[in-house]
């Protein structure tokens, strides 16, 4: 299904008109399609996947050294490493770093490349609309970031409660650089999230009906959901707060007799769909890897897809236990102490599911199943800690403490985390041409999941021995001394296996580069239509789109069944897969507005900070950019002609203009360069 | 045609009148909604200024309320004409936010029966 | 607002869904059909309206959490509230959502000056709104209510204020739909942008329908 058309959007020109080159006299229209420029201007939901990955990366090292540097702080008692202040900020910006910056760009990063591709699309709805989310999250991050060369880091926790998030207590500007960072990254995930809800409903392949999609696209539609639902209150909030801040409202001030318990209501209220936001497309990651390498279709499609419905809705109910120790009081307390126990139930169906999904089946245990039967296995170490939380007399004793911090870390690292590499491993051939080598992933695997345990494992123990979370140091005799110090090893474990993982990346490279090597569609004999077509994908994704008549269609063009049920190939891979030829395919048209309309953000953003002044040159660039981008046609209409039309079933009406159209060439070659 | 149709909310609303190429209700039909709504408002603010005991008030000016947003929802914004997905999009963002708020405000025993 | 184009097929389809909600195949206008029969756009605007409610529901609870709260000083809103001044404001912006449906309407039949007629009533429509609201806080503030006095106050300027910005974003949108449509860019086959606009208009009114009620009325 081609995306766009020749030049009929509502807003574009009657039949007959040109183009002007230069609306504003300012930008022509971006043309290159490699170099720097084409992915500065790019709207092809592949090369935005590949940059939210590649920022999100970068973010991991940045909230990485903040950690490294906590544990450092804590490997002995009174510690002198960091001041309280110092300490403070580092927490704070750590986890707002890794929750918002990291895991949940990598989970775009996956849904953005893979869902137009396993749907059977050649790309999202709303392609620039695409474009500027990414770049609106990078300005996010660098936001919150310039927190660091600005004054500080925000320093009231990730969660930032009231009143410790006013001026009163909080007088630096620390705070607010979380508050607009968070707004932007907000702003970011609420436009993916229309985008990606359109995209699933709207443009699927013919054939495709909701319950034949993969279980990744499943889940990624349902984590769509909740950010459009959840991102709002959170924004909300982050509102009321600013105004507190730099507008003296009353919304959190005790002085003047507000209540605290909202900023906590609001935050959690958000805070809880959050972290299933978080998990679901790596659960989505993890049952689309281990049906391929153990030869077996995911058990129980339909409960897998239903159970990630179910923890969706249910995740609305629960927020209130993050505040069981807040003073709401017995009722709300138990009611929220009975919901949480609830929601164990659709996570536990997955875990099952999962496997007997191995059950039964041939494994080949490759870096990327490693990583996913790893997410297996934590996931569920973090979860059984979770039911502990559930009730809530053993919470009270437990909130805020390092058993908390043991929890989430295993849920979110060792769950997340871990599934987000294994899916790198998985893609990497479909997304680059080259495979990572296995040996040193392997090596990668272990010494990360050995690394993590030694990290995270020996909190259950300081949090039940009463090691208080958010703390800067401890003293000597309190019998922490032992398992900070295996912990602190273990984050510098952790350090050096994804300095392997990035020695993987570059030592691959390099190797594909100079043997050059070339990967087959499908390299790991896949299941669902990414691996339909050729690796690196190309440009327009597939030559024709395919025709679904059932789940795991790819599979079942590849393999049926004989009279005795055994599996039979009936078509060899070269036969089914698409070789990338047919390049005249209709594609929307780069621009540079998405990426203009988000640099006027963080111009507004420390505009509020610093200088309203600083807000109207934002806010300039922001509508400039908005006009801009309405008056621009999806399609170029002065880009050179190729053949003209697409070729799929071809009765479409007049063709106004042509899209460009020489792309790379199914190798991609080019695109693959400018990865790294 | 004209014909009488519930909405999906289970509210009655006048019948439609089509108009002649068949594009939805006519305009005519619209003008009728919007009297409608005119009418409800100044129902609403008769009602305030009755001294009526305050659940009372609360539980009519709530109804009121709801019949002009559903009325607004179905025949402006097209809801009732329209593929249900919209409907349940929509309705299930309020509903949600209706939900989780009315827990949230009542952790902070804002109702006096908790 | 507007990455994939409407053939007039598609136009007509979607001035064709009447009645018993059947769903007829939305084209987009290369001759693709949506998997929902639904354009991308109008599906568009629908999810973010949903994800609206939980913003206004969010600064519709603050309010109500705070709307008796005045222990910082200063009057409390509804001690200053002109009713039948509210009411009138109410009416003007409901009326505006008929304007807006006729705008629809003629968008539909291709009548480009009707179009025009009734987008700039009701952007014009929306402005009086807007001015009674300028009005109305002017006086509050006058009264001693300003938006920093209390949290009551705060979270009424916040509620309304949001609501108030919301309106002037429309407005904005209306005024440059009808230049658009002065343009000769907006015929019969690229009316359902006007829809859309219009799907925006009404919730704005209907977030106004709820906070008439809950906050003006309901004491």
């Amino acid at each position: 299904m081609a995306l766009t058309t020749p030049d009929s959007g509502p807003l574009a020109l009657p039949p007959g008109e040109r183009t002007v080159e230069n609306p504003l006299g300012i930008f022509t229209r971006p043309r290159t399609k490699t170099g720097w420029r084409s992915w500065v201007s790019t709207v092809d939901h592949k090369k935005i996947g590949i940059m939210y990955g590649a920022a999100a990366l970068f973010f991991f090292l940045i909230g990485g050294i903040e950690a490294l540097i906590i544990r450092l702080q804590l490997a002995a008692p009174d510690g002198k490493l960091v001041s309280a202040d110092l300490y403070n900020q580092l927490f704070t910006m750590h986890g707002t770093t890794m929750i918002f910056l990291v895991v949940m760009p990598l989970g775009s990063a996956f849904m953005n490349y893979l869902i137009p591709l396993q749907i059977g699309a050649r790309d999202v709805a709303f392609p620039r609309l695409n474009a500027f989310g990414l770049w609106a999250f990078l300005a996010g991050g660098i936001v919150l970031n310039s927190a660091w060369l600005l004054g500080g880091g925000a320093d009231g926790g990730w969660f930032n409660y009231a009143p410790n998030n006013g001026v009163t207590y909080s007088p630096t500007h620390g705070i607010d650089f979380w508050n607009m960072g968070l707004l932007l990254t907000g702003i970011a995930s609420l436009t993916g999230a229309i985008n990606l809800i359109v995209t699933c409903l709207n443009m699927r392949a013919p054939g495709m009906t909701l319950m034949k999609m993969p279980v990744f696209t499943w889940m990624s539609l349902v984590t769509q959901f909740l950010l459009l639902f959840a991102i709002p209150v959170l924004t909300a909030a982050q509102f009321l707060l600013m105004f507190d801040r730099l507008f003296h409202a009353n919304f959190f001030r005790v002085e003047s007799g507000a209540d605290p318990l909202l900023w906590e209501n609001l935050f959690w209220i958000f805070g809880h769909p959050e972290v299933y936001i978080m998990i679901l497309p790596a659960f989505g990651i993890v049952s689309e890897i281990i049906p391929v390498f153990s030869r077996k279709p995911i058990f129980g499609y339909q409960f897998m897809v239903f159970s990630g419905i179910a923890i969706g809705f249910m995740g609305w109910g629960v927020w209130a236990h993050h505040m069981f120790v807040s003073g709401i009081g017995p009722i709300s307390v138990a009611a929220f102490s009975v919901s949480t126990m609830f929601i164990a139930v659709p996570t536990g169906v997955k875990i099952l599911n999962w496997l007997a999904t191995m059950w039964g089946g041939k494994l080949r245990l490759t870096t990327a199943m490693l990583f996913a039967i790893g997410l297996v296995g934590m996931f569920t170490i973090g979860g059984l800690s979770g039911v502990t939380h559930a009730v809530a007399p053993s919470d009270t004793q437990q909130t805020d403490t390092y058993y908390i911090v043991a929890h989430f870390h295993y849920v979110l690292f060792g769950g997340a985390f871990l599934a987000l590499l294994g899916g790198m491993y998985f893609w990497w051939p479909k997304a680059f041409g080259y495979m990572l080598n296995e040996k040193i992933g392997k090596v990668h695997f272990w010494l990360i999941l050995i690394g993590f345990n030694l990290t995270f494992g020996p909190m259950h123990i300081l949090g039940l021995q009463g090691m208080p979370r958010r703390t800067y140091t401890y003293r000597d005799g309190y019998g922490f001394n032992f398992w900070n110090m295996v912990s602190t090893i273990g984050a510098f474990t952790i350090a050096t296996a994804m300095v392997i993982f990035a020695f993987n990346i570059l030592y691959s490279w390099r190797k594909a580069k100079a043997a050059k090597l070339a990967v087959p569609a499908d390299p790991w004999d896949g299941r669902s239509l990414e691996w339909m077509v050729a690796s690196p994908t190309p440009v327009h994704n597939f030559d024709e789109i395919p025709v679904v008549r059932t789940l795991d269609d790819f599979w079942h063009r590849k393999y049926g069944e004989n009279e005795a049920g055994k599996l039979v190939r009936i078509a060899a891979t070269e036969d089914v897969v698409q070789d990338g030829s047919n390049t005249d395919v209709h594609l929307p048209s780069p621009s540079y507005w998405p990426l203009v309309l988000a640099s006027g953000l963080p111009l507004i953003a420390w505009g509020l900070i610093f200088n309203l002044w600083i807000c109207v040159i934002g806010g300039a660039l922001v509508i400039a950019a908005m006009y801009g981008w309405v008056m621009e046609p999806s399609v170029d209409d002065e880009a050179p002609h190729d053949h003209g039309d697409d070729h799929d079933g071809g009765d479409h009406g007049d063709d106004e203009a042509a899209s460009e159209v020489d792309e790379a060439g199914p190798t991609g070659e080019e695109e693959e360069a400018l990865v790294d | 045609m004209a014909h009488s149709m519930i909405d999906q909310t289970g509210a009655a609303t006048p019948a439609v009148t089509e108009d002649h190429d068949g594009h939805g209700p006519s305009d005519r039909h619209y003008v009728n909604i919007a009297i409608l709504l005119a009418v409800i408002t100044g129902i609403e603010v008769a009602v305030y200024y009755l001294d009526l005991p305050s659940v009372a008030l609360l539980v009519v000016l709530f109804i009121l309320m709801a019949i002009k947003f559903f009325t607004v929802a179905s025949q402006f914004m097209h809801l009732k004409f329209d593929s249900a997905i919209l409907s349940r999009i929509f309705y299930g963002g309020l509903i949600l936010a209706v939900i989780v708020y009315m827990i949230a405000l009542s952790t902070f025993r804002l109702f006096n029966f908790f | 607002m507007t990455e994939t184009g409407l053939t007039g097929a598609e136009a007509e389809a979607a001035a064709l869904e009447h009645a018993s909600g059947a769903r007829i195949a939305a084209t987009e206008a290369d001759g693709h059909i949506t998997s929902t029969g639904l354009t991308n756009e109008k599906l568009g605007m629908w999810v973010f309206l949903g994800s609206e409610c939980l913003l206004f529901g969010g600064l519709i609870s603050t309010y109500l959490l705070y709307k008796h709260n005045n222990q910082a000083g200063g009057p409390l809103p509804h001690e200053l509230y002109d009713i039948p001044f509210t009411s009138i404001s109410s009416f003007v912006l409901l009326m505006s959502s008929l304007t807006m449906v006729l705008a629809v309407s003629a968008a539909a039949r291709g009548e480009g000056s009707k179009l025009r007629t009734w987008l700039l009533t009701t952007a014009l429509l929306g402005s009086v709104f807007i001015s009674g609201q300028v009005y109305e806080f002017q006086s509050f503030v006058k009264e001693g209510m300003g938006f920093t006095t209390n949290s009551a106050s705060s979270a009424f300027f916040t509620l309304t204020g949001f609501h108030g910005v919301h309106v002037s974003i429309g407005i904005i949108m209306l005024i440059s739909l009808a230049l658009l449509s002065w343009r000769g860019r907006v015929p019969k086959e690229r009316a359902e942008v006007v829809e859309i606009v219009g799907l925006y208009w009404h919730f704005v009114d209907v977030v106004w329908i709820i906070i008439f009620t809950v906050v003006y009325l309901i004491k």
